[in-house]
């Protein structure tokens, strides 16, 4: 076949020219204004002087740097592997379903997931209000001391990371769903015939199995949450701000509140790269799953 | 291995079956029960809804925080707001990626292959990081408090250029090849075979786009200052003086921000599933 090579490219061109035009706006060009932007003494909007590594150096006796980067450990400790882990168990059980009721009973673990942040907020404000809660029924019942959940320290990041397994769980359903989806039937039909106990097959079959997707959830969870901002936010608006602040909040608090564009683009850089390093290995894990499948 | 051992046996595993599938339903209805709360305290009047006892269905049925919320409060501009930039987001990016997906699966030209990895790049860089950045592009640009300066930032998902390619690289090479003999144009060739082919992958792809931009809080909290310029996730935690200390007004208007994305969710469930399946890299 004869191909009008110069004429291909021109047409690639014209196709790829959009995307190329948008992404260099609005992602390279912002990348590399970040890297700048984080070696000047600038406020959010104008100009300010280089100052080197100065805004790093000073994240060293940081102490809300400290606070935000200790938060966003810990809420990935909260949420990344009990919410792996919450969801393996639903996508189990609801794996055993079959037809509508299926479908019923998973529409009704997505749901959350396909809801914006303010509303899982809304829900949840209100599911959990210190005075009218009906989540307070089951503190009087179960005989804890009611608190405002939101307004106290130690509360805040574990009712945060459980919110936020409510809501992110569906995502997570649906991979665990997918994989399990993609064990051959053969395998337990064997299991079955020896008699197998279900924990055995679990441990001997399912969980070798689905391992692959597992480390794509764990990884896939990991970066999402060292990203979280929006409910740590909006649970702390009329609480304590300062205890609560994670990396993405404390970027947000230097340059819009204290109107410091360069000291709070050093923080976005840190980040960038703490998330960049997890990625990479994400994607490698990701490779290794697909050649394992 | 006698039979009557396997009769017990398999007696046994059906019980033990049938209280799973029982735990995994009632663990469904208590997993939405917040959903269902939130809607049933919205339809009961204020003085029902802080009554200290649980009341699964309100004595008096009211709509009246609904009907407060949209005539009251700046609502109908927030939605407006939020449909224009969600379909914006949608329309914009959609189509700049399957042009793009389709040049880098379909055509060889000088560039591909570090496009290709600058976009498997930029798959890793966390967005988050570049709210600064955004801000005062957009704030050069004049773009705060715009519709376009809530749009433009939300572009980057590189992740629909990479399932697009994946599908147009999928497509037999015969339909090409015989188009080509028609000397059909690429045009031709990307919209009568290679877009058709793939409507179901468009609509999925197109429906979580959607889904994605009308729930996005943090560049449209940050972009727009003006109340009337916000878009419905950000006017229904951040105006304050809209609602007030009523707990069944903030939820019905919660309510009714949800109430888009529940739908296209429950109207398209399985082209949803489908398309988020395979942003995480999964074929669906």
């Amino acid at each position: 076949m004869i191909r009008n090579s110069r004429k291909e490219s021109l047409i690639a061109y014209a196709l790829i020219a959009p995307f190329v035009a948008i992404y260099g706006l609005i992602f390279i060009y912002p990348t590399i204004d970040m890297f700048i932007l984080s070696f000047q003494d600038a406020p959010l909007i104008g100009s300010g002087d280089w100052v080197g590594s100065d805004n790093y150096t000073r994240l060293g006796r940081d102490r809300r740097f400290g606070t935000a980067a200790w938060n966003t450990a810990y809420f990935v400790a909260l949420s990344v592997l009990p919410g792996t882990l919450v969801a393996l168990g639903i996508a189990l059980g609801v794996s055993r379903l079959s037809g509508r009721l299926q479908a019923l009973v998973l529409a009704l673990f997505f749901l959350p997931y396909i809801l914006p942040v303010s509303v899982v907020f809304r829900l949840w404000d209100w599911t959990l209000n210190f005075q009218f809660g009906i989540a307070m029924h089951l503190f009087d019942w179960v005989g804890i001391d009611r608190v405002p959940i939101f307004k106290v320290t130690a509360w805040f990041m574990p009712a945060v990371a459980f919110v936020t397994i409510w809501w992110t769980c569906g995502f997570s359903i649906l991979l665990f769903l997918a994989g399990l989806r993609a064990i051959p039937q053969e395998i337990y039909e064997a299991a079955a015939l020896d008699n197998t106990s279900r924990w055995r097959t679990f441990r001997r079959i399912t969980w070798p199995l689905l391992w692959p997707v597992t480390a794509l959830v764990l990884t896939i969870q990991l970066i999402l949450q060292l990203k979280i901002f929006d409910q740590v936010y909006l649970f702390s608006q009329g609480g304590r701000p300062n205890d609560n602040l994670v990396m993405v909040y404390y970027i947000f608090q230097r340059a819009f509140v204290n109107d410091h564009g360069g000291r709070a683009a050093a923080i976005a850089v840190v980040l960038f790269f703490v998330v960049i390093i997890v990625s990479v290995l994400n994607f490698q894990l990701m490779r290794f799953a697909e050649r394992r499948q | 291995m006698s039979g009557p051992m396997t009769a017990q046996t398999a007696r046994r595993f059906n019980l033990a079956g049938g209280a799973i599938t029982l735990v995994t339903v009632i663990c469904a209805v208590i997993w939405a029960f917040p959903i269902y709360w939130g809607i049933i305290s919205s339809l009961k009047p204020e003085d029902e809804v802080v009554r200290p006892v649980i009341e699964l269905w309100p004595e008096t049925l009211t709509f009246d925080h609904y009907w407060f919320a949209l005539t009251e409060t700046q609502i109908g501009s927030w939605y407006l707001n939020s449909i224009v930039t969600a379909l914006g987001v949608t329309f914009i990016t959609v189509t700049t990626s399957m042009f793009a997906g389709y040049a880098i699966s379909q055509l060889r030209f000088p560039g591909r292959t570090a496009l290709w990895w600058l976009i498997l790049a930029s798959f890793m860089v966390p967005t988050q990081v570049l709210i600064i950045n955004h801000f005062v592009l957009m704030a050069n640009m004049g773009l705060l408090n715009s519709w376009a300066g809530i749009i433009l930032p939300q572009l980057i998902h590189p992740v629909i250029i990479i399932v697009y390619k994946q599908f147009f690289d999928q497509v037999p090479r015969d339909f090409r090849e015989a188009a080509v003999m028609d000397n059909a144009s690429e045009w031709r060739i990307l919209f009568k075979v290679y877009v058709p082919m793939n409507w179901g992958v468009t609509t999925a792809l197109s429906i979580v786009t959607f889904i994605w931009a009308w729930n996005a809080f943090l560049w449209p909290f940050l972009a727009v200052t003006k109340t009337e310029m916000m878009t419905i996730t950000v006017g229904i935690t951040q105006v304050w003086d809209a609602f007030g200390v009523y707990y069944a007004r903030q939820l019905s208007a919660a309510v009714l921000a949800g109430f888009p994305v529940a739908l296209a969710y429950l109207l398209f469930q399985r082209r949803v599933t489908q398309a988020i399946t395979l942003s995480a890299g999964i074929k669906g």
